[in-house]
């Protein structure tokens, strides 16, 4: 089985590098939120009580980077389906070559991706902007970031498998995922003095609250928060689910 | 597989090995398919469809088998669930000596599929695709890059390793497909559609590798086509399929030889009904029938029945426009079982035919 996931994972790879599209695309968002929204966050965050510690940069680009593994890794599922519509899914099925490996090698490649990705933003917040970071903070971060890809691409692929519609699996991610983000408290967080209760109360069953306090934890180095011990647990019990829950409909005889 | 060597690779067995390794196989053994009430039901919104309603049969060793039907007969369903991508509803069968339900990983090892529409990912590159394969199926980076290599040279890729698939021609990439169903050797090869949506040149292009697969490396090859001369061109033995059963089933000659003779078609420019009773008249003359100026009619031999045919027409002044004799089609076989033509919509198909074995 590790050497199908292996193979799976090269395969993608491969293409991934050929045409690196994805990468642009994926960091474009982010790149627009530092330039175009970041500038406004300083002073915001100098003149509201309520922020998490930390400068504005420290607040912002982790979230950020939160929420590329988030798209990114969501809607992972879109290109399984062209895959499977134009068949390569069925022929790899039809090997003997374990389907939990299918699984695995391909939401191994997105974590990369999404790590590929986070690195591009940390190293253009730390050259552009006053990013004040330690090394084993980010690359706490990054581990964060690659952890949340392998649960959300791994619950993608299920949910691709499971819907089988090129045109309401992007559909419903939109749906799921606006809501989700505006509660994690991605761009502003909410918090206690920030938020109404009813709001920060929604916001603390939101699994994703406590990813993104546990990656701005380790992005600004703290690593006695207790948002960042809370924040992990969520993550490994997201990211065991899910891959539970892909392997499960991946094994199923008729997916 | 009875070769003149057997008696001296058995001779130096003790017999009651021999004995017991003869008997070993049990009888589903002596076969590279056999299914018995293979059935599968869909329920779409409620309403349920019978794509396959419990269907019977063997394949031999070696078999070049068809499964011949119009679109929505079952062939994809049945296929599918032979090469275990999709679970019976009932039914049982034997797949390359592996049970179908208990045993589908090893069937997977054993059989080689080529599914309808293909399977090639646009931008990956023509040696990748054939590697890959070969490696999901144990083989080593170099046995999968040797085998490839050989593969593409016996398929006509060759000098494509490095092309996109997207850059391939649409022969191009069936061909690919059919790599990718061939790479590990299999005894047995499952083909979905051959050659639909394929050129003329290309398709019969594809029919020399499949015949060469079968006298080369006494490959068993199971396809299902909806083209009557496919069916016929390829075949040892065809199971005629329509609404997920078996209609019929029997070696192409044997089908056509359930049809009543041959088909004869005069044109005349006047009196048709005279010249459908002197048609009906002819020795033997059956399923005599007017359509416009156009008669047709069934006899038994259409080259003996000419002459006479000509002859008396001439002999009551009834001028003939145009006369065609056709032998018995499988198409006439599918429509004498199922009264429908395979060729949906096809106001003449009997030209068609030929169009398409030119
Ligand atoms: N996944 C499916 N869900 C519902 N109905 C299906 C499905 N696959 C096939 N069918 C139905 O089963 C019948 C047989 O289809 P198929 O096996 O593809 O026929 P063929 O390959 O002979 O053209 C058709 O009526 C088709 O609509
Ligand atoms: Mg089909």
């Amino acid at each position: 089985m590790l050497r199908d996931t292996r193979l799976i994972f090269v395969r993608d790879m491969k293409l991934a590098l050929r045409s690196p599209t994805w990468l642009l695309i994926g960091i474009m968002q982010p790149l627009l939120y530092l330039f175009l929204f970041g500038p406004l966050m300083v002073s915001v965050v100098d003149h509201t009580p309520g922020f998490p510690p930390g400068g504005a940069w420290e607040v912002l680009t982790p979230a950020l980077i939160v929420q590329t593994a988030l798209f990114s890794g969501s809607f992972a599922g879109v290109a399984l389906l062209t895959e499977y519509r134009v068949g390569v899914v069925d022929r790899f099925r039809g090997t003997p070559a374990s389907r939990a490996a299918l699984l695995f090698g391909k939401v191994l490649a997105q974590a990369v991706q999404a790590t590929a990705q986070s690195v591009l933003i940390v190293l253009v917040t730390l050259l552009v902007f006053d990013l004040d970071a330690s090394l084993t903070g980010l690359l706490l971060s990054l581990a964060i970031a690659a952890v949340l890809a392998i649960a959300l691409s791994s619950a993608s692929y299920a949910l691709a498998m499971v819907l089988k519609s090129e045109a309401a699996f992007p559909a419903l991610m939109n749906a799921v995922l606006l809501p989700l983000l505006l509660l994690s408290g991605v761009l502003l967080p909410v918090s206690e003095q920030l938020a109404p209760g009813w709001l920060y109360n929604l916001a603390r069953i939101n699994p994703l609250t406590h990813v993104v306090d546990a990656e701005r934890a380790a992005f600004r180095g703290d690593m006695s928060a207790t948002g960042l011990l809370t924040g992990s647990l969520v993550l490994l019990v997201m990211a065991v689910l899910a891959l539970m829950w892909g392997t499960r409909t991946f094994r199923k005889e008729n997916a | 597989m009875a070769s003149p060597d057997e008696p001296r690779a058995t001779a130096g067995i003790p017999a009651g090995r021999r004995e017991s390794a003869a008997r070993l196989p049990g009888r589903e053994k002596d076969f590279m398919i056999t299914v018995r009430g293979l059935a599968r039901r869909f329920t779409v919104r409620g309403q349920s469809v019978e794509a396959v309603k419990g269907i019977d049969f063997d394949v031999a060793p070696g078999e070049v088998v068809g499964f011949l039907g119009p679109n929505g007969a079952g062939k994809t369903t049945t296929l599918r669930m032979l090469t275990t991508l999709l679970r019976p509803t009932g039914g049982t069968g034997t797949v390359a000596g592996c049970d179908l339900l208990t045993d589908p990983q090893g069937v997977r090892r054993r059989i080689g599929c080529v599914h309808q529409g293909g399977a090639t990912w646009p931008e990956s590159r023509v040696a990748e695709e054939i590697e890959l394969q070969a490696r999901l199926y144990g083989l080593s980076r170099s046995e999968a890059r040797r085998r490839g290599a050989l593969l593409a040279e016996r398929l006509d890729l060759a000098g494509l390793d490095q092309r996109p698939v997207k850059t391939l021609s649409g022969g191009q990439r069936r061909r690919l497909d059919i790599a990718l169903g061939l790479v590990h050797e299999p005894t047995l090869v499952f083909l979905d559609e051959p050659t639909t949506g394929l050129d003329p040149q290309s398709r019969a292009n594809l029919w020399d590798h499949v015949r060469r697969l079968r006298s080369e490396q006494a490959t068993t090859v199971f396809l299902t086509t909806h083209y009557l001369d496919e069916a016929d061109a390829l075949c040892d033995r065809i199971l005629v399929t329509d609404h997920g059963t078996i209609v019929a089933e029997g070696t192409p000659d044997a089908l056509k030889a359930r049809v009543a003779g041959d088909a004869i078609t005069i044109e005349v420019t006047d009196q048709v009904a005279e010249a459908a009773d002197v048609a009906g008249r002819l020795t033997g003359a059956t399923e005599v029938s007017v359509d416009g100026d156009t008669v047709r009619f069934r006899v038994p031999r259409g080259d003996a029945a000419l002459p006479e045919l000509l002859r008396t027409l001439d002999g009551r002044g009834i001028t003939m426009a145009s006369v065609k004799v056709n032998r018995p089609t499988l198409d006439d076989v599918f429509l004498s079982l199922t009264g429908r033509s395979l060729r949906d919509g096809d106001p003449a198909p009997r030209t068609t035919e030929a169009a398409h074995a030119a």
